[in-house]
């Protein structure tokens, strides 16, 4: 007997519901295996992971806002990737659109109205927009590939934060660290809620379901799918390849960038050595688990930010130690992927005698 | 199914009953940089709870939440523990000055601990140690020992810290042999060992017979090892890595502050202050002189017990390397320049990056 | 001077270069695995485990290999049976694998590490200059040469190689001559698995022999990089490693040399220095699309 997958005829509704639901269990189930063998109660355990951060305002509201910047990076990496272009540089235009966005406070810090806040964030998003555009240009100018490119602009974009932020850029009043001012409250990104959040959650959100729209309803939405699915099929539509390559980039970059600031404004109040997490390739994985869907994206970011905020929960509460947690992220995301196939695929059993007639290939 | 959910409840309920019955008098927690296995600053923080837990047994409590990047993770973590009831929360790197001072702010009850920081708060000290006082004996034993008159010095980031050994290094070097030599290779990192290992490499076929770095890996002591030359151990005592290549380590001993700091929270006399200690208080320890000869160790041993008494490595004549004064002859620098020093002194060829 | 610089050289691009071979033949079977970096640090925590249990380094390298190709299968059972996404499912391991390995080396910190032989081949190593850059190295930067050797000759001389090859250019025809198209690449994903392995164990046994944790510190990511600056060509791999590793150490020399430059220019002149390169090389279209894998990163299913 062997064991083939069969591609389905269209998409499975009930799997599509279906499978993260298994991927989650199973994830819990072996979370469960490996707080036992590490000596821990696995039940206290997987409450603390996946429950507790969820009962309480405060660490409710600290995991939406750690999916912020994931949801908005995601969405515009979902974009690149539904149009075939492989920009896995978001880290570096995040960073990039940060520097963008913090010039304004940092360099002339007096300039304290209204206006100082949106032009902030406009800076941000050009600045990610122009770095993006780096890799976008190479490749439709002289054909580079931009996986390569924009990878390696992350840590040109890494370094230039950090002579910024060690030299020219350093808080005078600082004692030679290296940080920057602190900003002003008219840089500050207003916090919502209880406190834990910034207004950067809203906008988010906002962005995601305007880009669901775009992409559902509208022309350009059409035309990256059609470009992504089939670029023959797009140019005989008349659409242009190269153009895409550059709107989705910028696209991209911009939205980076716009996270970066907000992250920078509302959070920190000052550009430090190092200003992200790995945002900006965390956000890779959540545009894939939320299938290139801007809403899909939104539930996928929540999940991956309660995975840390819970990672930390059984940290501190239990003393497993910080790579169990990681350990636990990278079995969810592996059974996630592993159970998306039963979307498109049927799971047959066949008997060898059958198979061998049919030359298989699993 | 359902019997499996009472299980889960009950096993909850225990648990929360489990923890509460056995609730200790203070609970102290830890924020750290890196992972508790960089055997370096990480590590020798985590000593220092594994210290507190060992002194105080059942009457106190510890956690710690280690590889806390900087930044908005870092007020995250520090906030979930001043939420879960600690009484004394450590922060450990540089880059959690600031959102140990803005959680502070909202948790007036919780008394907090910045490493190497310079802001305090009612409820916030802060804390470091003289790591220079080692860096000036280990240059007097690099003079001393070297043949080619040449130090590699492999540094993190230019910041003051950073500064000020390198200058404490090259004055303890100075003292002995005022022609003494040391080239320093600024690595952008505190924690890669192919780099730090690469940049030893580069230091030592440029003519340095002794490397000490201010990064936090065994990797250079490592290189020297294997090329025949000698090092020094950086935060924690690195023979191990290098038996035949250590002369000492600078090692820094957190236990004793922690044990004090905590000893004052349970006796409700904690305050806020900036400690800065150093060799006399045991917050810096030099690991024993190995690798030596008598006249060397002896040396290394009398200026241990020089600056044990008081004496100050940045004590003048000290020139810079502008050729402007820093300190008159006698003079010693006050605390606020040593933290804050950005300038090189007299000697070092090196530019000091902007 | 120039012996010693170009020793440090070899030593900072031996590993690079057998993980970027590694993934050369995943690459050149249609499959791009991102999960180098995950695999290359299970080899270095294991190959260091097995060499301080067993007291073998040559133990410590086999189970290394074995760690990368246990990586490997768990990303080829995703991508080729299950048919996940490759770029995810990469991503994926790498977390997974840095996860993993901080778990299993807890133990193993601060234990100073066996030291690899240096395997001096007699007579070749005492001829001045050439002798020590050539012939008195670690075991296993003969290894990587060796591996460069087998991999160039094997993908363009040998009837493996051209299915294989045949595989990653186009999988329909491929399968439809009666190749298993699943089944070679799953083999070369176990083989690229096997150098990202060998290549943790160069960093955890001979470049800097002792376990911390991410300790590979992004050369998984750079190995990545080198395949496609070397546009898929072995040979290309060699320089592309040696280049690297050249710049980053010239970076170091530069500075003991006090050069005035800031050092964070210089630490990014690598990553600049390959962009640049990568322009030339893709400028010419002929050099690039004559060997780029055509089905690179495209799933597979047999249809009947």
């Amino acid at each position: 007997m062997r064991i083939e997958l069969v591609k389905r005829k269209e998409h499975s509704q009930t799997m599509a519901l279906l499978s993260p639901v298994i991927a989650v269990a199973l994830t819990a189930l072996s979370a469960a295996i490996l707080f036992s063998i590490t000596g821990h109660n696995p039940f206290v355990g997987l409450y603390k992971f996946f429950i507790e951060p969820l009962t309480q305002q405060w660490s409710l509201e600290a995991t939406i806002d750690k999916a912020t910047p994931l949801i908005l990076i995601g969405c515009g990496l979902a974009i690149c990737y539904l149009s075939n272009n492989w920009n896995i540089g978001a880290e570096g235009q995040f960073v990039v659109g940060a520097l963008f966005g913090c010039a304004l406070p940092i360099l002339y810090p007096d300039f304290e109205n209204v206006a100082t806040l949106p032009l902030m964030l406009l800076f941000g998003a050009i600045g990610g927009a122009l770095w993006a555009l780096i890799p976008a240009l190479l490749k439709t100018r002289f054909n580079t590939n931009e996986i390569l490119t924009s990878l390696m602009l992350v840590y040109v974009a890494g370094l230039l934060l950090d002579y910024l932020v060690r030299g020219p850029w350093r808080d005078p009043d600082g004692y030679n660290f290296p940080e920057s001012r602190i900003f002003s409250d008219a840089a500050t990104l207003p916090e919502v809620f209880g406190g834990a959040m910034s207004l950067s959650a809203p906008i988010t959100i906002v962005v995601a379901v305007i880009l669901a729209i775009v992409l559902a309803k509208t022309l350009k939405g059409f035309e990256i799918r059609v470009m992504g699915e089939s670029p023959r099929a797009g140019s005989f539509a008349g659409f242009s390849a190269k153009r895409l390559t550059l709107f989705s980039f910028a696209l991209a970059g911009a939205l980076a960038g716009l996270a970066g600031t907000m992250e920078v404004s509302g959070a920190l109040n000052q550009l430090l050595p190092s200003i992200s997490p790995g945002y900006g390739f965390t956000a890779i994985i959540v545009a894939f688990l939320g299938r290139l869907n801007p809403i899909g994206i939104i539930i996928a970011g929540f999940v991956l930010a309660l995975s840390y905020i819970g990672g930390e929960g059984v940290q501190s509460a239990m003393g497993v130690s910080n790579e169990i947690a990681s350990v636990i992220q990278g079995l969810l995301l592996f059974f996630v992927l592993a159970c998306d196939t039963l979307i498109l695929y049927r799971i047959r059993f066949t008997s060898r005698r059958i198979a061998d007639g049919e030359a298989s290939h699993v | 199914m359902k019997s499996l959910l009472k299980t889960t409840v009950a096993a909850v309920a225990f648990a929360a009953l489990g923890s509460a019955a056995q609730a200790a008098d203070l609970k102290a927690c830890f924020v750290y940089v890196g992972p508790v296995g960089d055997f370096g600053w990480t590590y020798q923080h985590d000593q220092g709870r594994l210290a507190v837990e060992e002194k105080f047994g059942d009457k106190v409590e510890t956690a710690y939440l280690e590889s806390v990047a900087e930044g908005p993770d870092a007020e995250r973590a520090i906030e979930r523990f001043a939420r879960e009831g600690c009484n004394i929360i450590f922060t450990t790197s540089f880059g959690y000055m600031n959102p140990t001072i803005k959680v502070a702010k909202k948790f007036p009850d919780v008394k907090f601990e910045h490493a190497t920081g310079y802001k305090t708060a009612d409820n916030v000290a802060t804390y470091n140690s003289k790591f220079h006082q080692g860096r000036y004996i280990i240059g007097q034993i690099a003079a001393k020992q070297s043949k080619t008159g040449t130090a590699g010095y492999i540094a993190s980031f230019p910041i003051p810290e950073v500064v000020s050994g390198i200058n404490a290094f090259l004055l303890g070097a100075q003292s002995v042999n005022p022609d003494f030599k040391v080239k320093v290779v600024w690595v952008n990192t505190w924690f890669d060992p192919g780099k730090e290992a690469d940049a030893a490499k580069a230091l030592i076929d440029q003519g340095a017979d002794i490397i000490t770095q201010h990064t936090d890996s065994t990797a250079p002591l490592q290189v020297a090892q294997e090329r025949g030359v000698h090092g020094f151990g950086q935060a924690s005592d690195m023979i191990n890595f290098a038996k035949d290549a250590q002369y000492t380590a600078i090692i820094d001993d957190w236990a004793p502050y922690y044990i004090h700091r905590v000893q004052e929270a349970l006796d409700g006399n904690w305050n806020s202050h900036s400690s800065w200690e150093g060799l006399a208080e045991g917050h810096v320890v030099m690991a024993p002189y190995t690798n030596l000869p008598a006249d060397v160790v002896e040396m290394a041993k009398a200026t241990e017990a020089k600056i044990k008494d008081g004496w100050e490595p940045f004590t003048g004549p000290i020139t810079k390397q502008d050729g402007t004064v820093a300190a008159e002859d006698g003079v010693r620098l006050d605390d606020g320049a040593i933290l804050g020093m950005n300038w090189y002194v007299q000697g070092i060829d090196d530019k000091l990056p902007e | 001077m120039f012996e010693a610089v170009l020793l440090t050289v070899i030593t900072a691009a031996t590993p690079l270069l057998i993980a970027a071979v590694g993934e050369l033949v995943v690459e050149r079977s249609g499959v791009l695995n991102l999960g180098v970096e995950g695999m290359m640090i299970m080899g270095a925590v294991i190959g260091f485990a097995v060499a301080n249990q067993t007291g073998s380094g040559s133990l410590g390298v086999i189970a290394a290999i074995a760690a990368g190709m246990a990586m490997s299968a768990l990303f080829g059972v995703l991508v080729l049976f299950l048919v996940a996404n490759q770029v995810a499912t990469g991503l994926a391991l790498t977390i997974l694998g840095i996860g993993l390995s901080g778990m299993i080396g807890e133990a193993f910190i601060g234990v100073p590490g066996l030291d690899l032989p240096q395997l001096y081949i007699p007579v070749l190593s005492e001829i001045p200059f050439f002798g020590p850059v050539f012939f008195q190295q670690d075991a296993l930067v003969y290894v990587s040469f060796a591996l460069v050797a087998f991999v160039a000759y094997g993908l363009f001389r040998t009837r493996v190689g051209l299915v294989l090859r045949a595989v990653g250019d186009n999988h329909g025809s491929a399968h439809a001559l009666g190749y298993s198209v699943v089944k070679v690449r799953f083999l070369a994903i176990l083989f690229g698995g096997a150098c990202a392995g060998l290549a943790g164990a160069y960093l955890s046994l001979a470049y800097t022999p002792q376990w911390v944790e991410n300790m590979t510190a992004g050369r998984g990511w750079i190995a990545l990089a080198l395949v496609v600056f070397a546009s898929w060509l072995p040979l290309r791999v060699v320089i592309g490693a040696y280049l690297f590793g050249a710049v980053s150490v010239l970076n170091l020399h530069a500075q003991a040399l006090e050069f005035d430059i800031p050092s964070q220019l210089l630490s990014s002149l690598p990553y600049i220095a390959t962009i640049m390169v990568l322009v030339l090389i893709s400028a010419n279209r002929r050099l690039t699309l004559v060997n780029t894998p055509a089905c690179l990163g495209k799933p597979f299913v047999p249809d009947r």
